[in-house]
């Protein structure tokens, strides 16, 4: 079944894309999504802009919506980024939950997809 | 399973079925998982038995073989449900087709033996329960409803909660295992150390509850402890080659030996050195040693183990004076490379004290991490008694009173206010 594995960290959080940690970082998360790749487990995965770029639309009466700036929920932590994966159990996803999270250096989230 | 002999009245009967459930239940429940792998369905199908059971028996009587007699009531009535639901979810239909296949195989032989090859299901469903993804307090409801087989409201009871919120609280696990699909296995080689440290400490957390506490009803907590003896045994039994199993149980059995002398006449308690021996429970004492030998054979030492070996040495003396202190300082020494906590230090201090004297155990007091410690009220309750000790009676007042605001607990807190008074005169 599937897994949403989520990265968060602090919404101020900002990263010096030249940096080494940065660079580090990449390279890590670079080799875990090929041994995700490699093991089939991969079904998709990327990085987001900063909260602050989001934008909410709302329905409104009459089959109308609203426009709002920022993210829907005003929060500390928000998600930075994410990995759909396949995986048979949630062992096997909190396995590669951890993997991930040594790779990124931050807090991943393991949460079951809906099967209907 | 000891059979029933002849039924004098109802009230013998609801116990005698009570019992029989505890016992049978965890096995039928883990069974009906592997079955529909459906934890809910399974949980809904043997509490229907249940209720079956105590309609039924009471006029028919205690069936012959009362534990076939739950399993293969509790499948008929999952089997309903899953056909009556077949449409409920897709894993319902997935086991409806499961069903076709299986059951015409295993049947007989369920109703033959209702324990034969049905106990690695137990162990399953134990890890199931006591999966780190579960929240602690989760992880010791569901233990002790699904494979111990209690009553929600038992529970709730026994953990001071409201019924709903401890039916909220399993549901909502229950819940989560099924969504989140969290497996239903014993986890293998690298992963089994870990894991079964989780299992271990969920029992040992439900023993807690029932040994520590002093509030609420006495008897509940008394069967507290039973119920985690009693599936530190099961656990026993089906990893037997695991010491620190053997060495949990062992604890178990030679604390709750003390229970009949842990608390005198009017419910206050009785500190272990001021306890009536010949009140403790020999037949618990005799199977924790012979555990304790057990486990400590294979060589392998852990702390439930080394723990047990202390508790073993307490049981050994006839009195409190003749204790071998230094072989509990020894052995806490030992128990520090394995587990270094402020309480092992804390308790380490305390046995040094008894070893080589007040004075000794105030300096070996004075180097443990106090900040860590503050919130403990058997750190300042150890102090106090080594104050008392040295002669240094207004600063032990003082400790008695730091140890009385650390805790919560009424019976505590009056012995300790006791002693503190005791200390001035």
């Amino acid at each position: 079944m599937k897994y949403l594995l989520s990265v968060w960290h602090d919404a101020d959080y900002e990263v010096d894309f030249a940096s080494d940690d940065a660079q580090r970082m990449f390279a890590q998360v670079g080799r875990f999504n090929e041994d995700l790749q490699a093991a089939g487990a991969w079904v998709f995965a990327d990085g987001l802009e900063p909260a602050s770029t989001a934008t909410v639309v709302r329905p409104a009466t009459g089959g109308d919506t609203t426009l709002t700036d920022g993210p829907y929920a005003e929060s500390k932590e928000v998600m930075g980024g994410f990995w759909i994966i396949e995986a048979a159990d949630l062992d096997a996803a909190l396995d590669w939950a951890r993997r991930g999270a040594l790779a990124c250096e931050g807090p991943v989230e393991v949460r079951p997809f809906q099967v209907l | 399973m000891e059979r029933p002999g002849v039924m004098r009245g109802s009230d013998d009967v609801d116990r005698v079925t009570r019992d029989i459930f505890r016992a049978e239940s965890g096995r039928v429940v883990a069974h009906l998982v592997r079955r529909f792998g459906d934890v809910s369905l399974a949980e809904e199908a043997v509490q229907d038995a249940f209720t079956k059971a105590v309609e039924r028996w009471p006029v028919d009587g205690v069936p012959p073989n009362p534990g076939g007699w739950i399993t293969t009531t509790a499948r008929n009535r999952a089997l309903d449900i899953v056909r009556r639901e077949s449409t409920r979810h897709a894993r319902s239909v997935a086991a409806h087709d499961s069903i076709r296949t299986m059951s015409d195989m295993d049947e007989h032989h369920l109703d033959d033996d209702p324990g034969a090859a049905i106990p690695d299901d137990r162990l399953r469903l134990l890890f199931t329960c006591c999966h780190p993804a579960l929240a602690p307090e989760a992880r010791v409801a569901l233990t002790l409803r699904l494979v111990g087989g209690l009553q929600t409201h038992e529970i709730a009871n026994a953990f001071l909660v409201p019924d709903t919120t401890m039916a909220q609280r399993i549901v909502r696990a229950k819940r989560k295992i099924a969504a989140a699909n969290i497996p239903y296995r014993v986890p293998d080689g690298a992963e089994l150390p870990e894991r079964l440290g989780g299992v271990l400490s969920v029992l040992y957390l439900v023993f807690n509850e029932g040994y520590m506490a002093s509030s609420g009803d006495t008897l509940v907590r008394d069967e507290l402890c039973d119920e985690a003896i009693r599936l530190a045994h099961v656990l026993a039994d089906l990893m037997p080659d695991e010491p620190e199993v053997i060495g949990l149980l062992a604890l178990m059995l030679l604390t709750a030996a003390r229970r009949p002398a842990r608390t005198d006449a009017n419910g206050d308690l009785v500190l272990l050195a001021d306890q009536d021996r010949s009140r403790w429970d020999r037949g618990q004492i005799v199977d924790g040693h012979a555990l304790v030998r057990r486990c400590l054979r294979r060589n392998r030492p852990g702390p439930y183990q080394i723990q047990a070996a202390i508790a073993a040495v307490h049981a050994d003396a006839p009195s409190a004076d003749a204790t071998d202190w230094g072989q509990i300082v020894a052995l806490y020494d030992q128990l520090l490379t394995v587990a270094t906590t402020p309480v092992v230090r804390l308790n380490r201090a305390v046995a040094v004290g008894e070893r080589d004297g007040c004075q000794a155990g105030l300096a070996a007091l004075a180097e443990l991490d106090a900040d860590a410690l503050d919130r403990y009220a058997p750190y300042h309750a150890a102090h106090a008694e080594l104050l008392v000790r040295a002669g240094r009676t207004t600063e032990a007042a003082a400790a008695y009173s730091q140890a009385t605001d650390a805790t919560a607990d009424i019976a505590l807190r009056r012995h300790l206010e006791r002693r503190r008074r005791a200390a001035l005169t």
